[in-house]
């Protein structure tokens, strides 16, 4: 199986889909000449030319809006944010236009756009530019939000993305991009609330997603090595839909759970988990439901500190230590 | 309903100084058969007469939130709707009736959207700013001011993407012109040369404020800073609407060229029912556009000198634009509420659909 990295596997997601259906578009700012900010759509424009790759303006909710738009006709448009920080000055275009108009239209218009970028800290770039919106976004019934922590997810997960009808919030991380995996072939697809068992285990669940999973995964080895523990680590894919029985199941097993995010904990994704597992699966928690997350404050720029502020493996470790 | 809310267009106005338009030789104008005039009026009276039936329902309660009513400016939408062909579309803001009813929507669903019923054209989710009716091009219905424009500038966008030879009509208040989407979709369809007119329906009050203590320099002229042409024109003839925007529409069709088009016109009614209107403008200031300037009845004036109206046609039409819009209250009256089950229908294309295609919970209830 060919190995590719995170980016190129979103890179050959796109450029299938847009060879698979003329109505895809490429847009944002840097996506054709400059190969992308992040290098995601590098030779793209070369390859498909300027009327499918597309370079905006620096003007995110002209041309987030004018996608909406588009897509209400049948164009769908795979629209770049070049950071999901810049979502603030589109924010009106995605939670009241992309996300309402189907409903205030009584399900007369369909909306098949995908917005994509990085959402992430850790690459010091301070607060304005380290946001991680998949929370704010999933709060808003109509929109999707996916978060692939893989080359092969991100493959699959883009392709979904692409086809389906509704807008889809496509979050990547910068860190990533760079990260090598097998990606099968060819037209690859996944359905979006299917989570991936990224570690099999029995003596507690770690829910996670993004590029926590990479963390999660380093702090099981770690304290299975150590300590003999046998860590499941439960991989969401997409925060909305969201994989619940994937998570109680996995409860059920292990009965203590450990949520690890690129997340402030107030009004997380942490959150919204740890309300759903008390909820329906109180009798089977032998503890506390914990987090790990980032530090509840703006994203702080000094490269050291930052390292500490988000998750990283020896946090993770501490938070299971908690529970085990 | 009482008469005494309600304009007079009945045979008794006639008389009033009725001059032949200039606009009416225009070649969109020259060409209307007559028919096609009693058209164009008849769908003014319509819109009036429906939004005046609104207001006693608003009134009594079975109206919920806002109500904005276009009475005073038929004349825009109507002009600028009838233009449309069938690569043509048009979206605006929440001042939204008289746009619904120029593209061909049916009173009875827009009067029972208002009532919250489940008949109407949202199905009870959208109310009075949200309506839509994409099978007529119509985009709606937007409720955040600016916020649709560049929606509309990606409609044209899509056009021109699919190789067909259509414009879109962007419209917005004139409070509208000072939000920064309406300046970033300027300049995407100025950079990128869409097919779409950014239609400002200048009433002169972006709610309770004027246009002299919002806006600093003339509105449509701002095109200038992106290289964009722009015309400026009175609402209140149909024939001078009509007229620019034929050629505004047609320059965008066939050379791809977006347009600002600022038409001036007025609103007799407040920004919404809401609005006592009594504190940002003189009764005397309404009185004289209803006088000299009517829409309904300028062009009610230039049909009768054309006789193409005679005062037995005036009120017939009149008649049955009342007698509409109460089968319309009828029809709201009788239709049932959505029901709770309905509140998380039509939210994603998806879950609207006989089977998923994606799985997990989409949808987060308290159990």
């Amino acid at each position: 199986m060919p190995v590719l990295t995170y980016r190129e596997a979103i890179r050959a997601a796109l450029s299938e889909e847009i060879e698979r259906d003329p109505n895809v578009v490429i847009m944002g700012e840097e996506v054709a000449q400059f190969s992308g900010a992040s290098q995601v759509t590098a030779g793209m424009l070369d390859k498909y030319g300027p009327k499918l790759i597309v370079d905006t303006p620096i003007s995110e909710a002209g041309f987030i809006g004018m996608g909406i738009g588009a897509s209400m006709l049948g164009i769908r448009p795979v629209m770049e944010l070049m950071f999901w920080s810049f979502y603030s000055v589109a924010f009106d275009q995605i939670v009241n236009n992309a996300a309402n108009v189907r409903y205030m239209s009584g399900g007369q218009i369909a909306c098949p756009i995908v917005i994509r970028g990085p959402a992430n800290g850790g690459t010091n770039v301070g607060a304005t530019h380290s946001h991680t919106v998949e929370n704010i976004l999933a709060h808003h019934p109509g929109l999707k939000v996916v978060v692939p922590s893989n080359a092969a997810d991100a493959k699959a997960l883009m392709k979904t993305a692409i086809r389906d009808n509704d807008p889809v919030m496509f979050l990547e991380n910068t860190i990533l991009y760079g990260e090598k995996g097998e990606v099968p072939e060819g037209d690859i697809t996944l359905p979006f609330g299917r989570a991936a068992i990224a570690r099999a285990g029995k003596d507690l669940t770690i829910v996670t997603y993004g590029r926590c999973v990479l963390h999660s995964l380093a702090a099981a080895e770690t304290l299975r090595a150590s300590k003999g523990f046998d860590i499941e680590i439960i991989d969401l894919r997409t925060i909305r839909p969201l994989d619940v029985d994937t998570i109680l199941r996995s409860v059920a097993k292990t009965h203590r759970l450990l949520i690890v995010e690129e997340q402030r904990p107030y009004c997380s994704i942490g959150s919204h988990i740890a309300a759903i597992v008390q909820e329906e699966a109180f009798d089977e928690l032998d503890a506390p439901i914990l987090r790990v997350g980032t530090i509840d404050a703006p994203s702080i720029y000094s490269p050291p500190v930052e390292k500490q502020q988000i998750p990283n493996v020896d946090r993770v470790i501490a938070g299971i230590l908690r529970l085990l | 309903m009482s008469k005494k809310s309600t304009e007079p267009t009945g045979a008794a106005a006639v008389s009033q100084s009725p001059a032949a338009s200039v606009h009416a030789n225009a070649p969109a104008n020259a060409k209307l058969s007559a028919e096609q005039r009693i058209e164009l009026y008849r769908k003014m009276v319509r819109i009036r007469r429906f939004e005046e039936r609104c207001l006693p329902v608003y009134n009594s309660g079975k109206i919920g939130g806002f109500l904005h009513l276009y009475i005073g400016q038929e004349a825009v939408a109507v002009g600028a709707c009838s233009l449309m062909g069938k690569d043509d579309h048009v979206i605006t803001a929440y001042r939204d009736h008289g746009h619904a009813i120029a593209v061909g929507m049916d009173t009875k669903p827009l009067m029972a959207e208002l009532y919250g019923k489940i008949t109407g054209c949202s199905k009870g989710k959208g109310g009075s700013m949200h309506y839509f009716a994409p099978d007529l091009n119509y985009w709606g219905g937007h409720g955040i001011v600016g916020g649709q424009i560049p929606l509309g500038t990606g409609l044209a966008y899509a056009v021109k993407h699919q190789g067909k030879k259509g414009a879109a009509m962007a419209f917005m208040g004139d409070g509208a012109v000072n939000q920064g989407a309406v300046h970033e979709a300027y300049n995407l369809a100025a950079l990128w040369d869409l097919p779409v007119l950014f239609v400002i329906e200048n009433n002169g009050y972006s709610m309770g404020t004027s246009q002299e203590r919002s806006s600093a320099g003339e509105l449509g002229k701002r095109a200038e800073a992106y290289d964009m042409k722009f015309y400026i024109c009175g609402g209140h003839d149909i024939y001078e609407v009509r007229a620019t925007l034929d050629a505004a529409l047609t320059r965008a069709r066939e050379e791809s060229k977006p347009a600002v088009v600022e038409i001036d016109t007025y609103r007799y009614r407040g920004h919404s029912v809401a609005d006592p209107d009594k504190t940002y403008r003189d009764r005397a200031e309404i009185e004289d556009y209803r006088k000299t300037k009517d829409p309904i009845q300028v062009f009610q004036n230039q049909l009768v000198l054309e006789k193409v109206l005679t005062p037995a046609l005036i009120e017939e039409i009149d008649a049955a634009a009342r007698a509409e819009s109460e089968r319309a209250v009828e029809f709201a009256e009788a239709s049932p509420f959505p029901t709770v089950d309905d509140i998380q229908k039509d939210v994603y294309w998806e879950t609207d659909q006989p089977k998923r295609t994606s799985e997990g919970r989409i949808f987060f209830n308290q159990p």
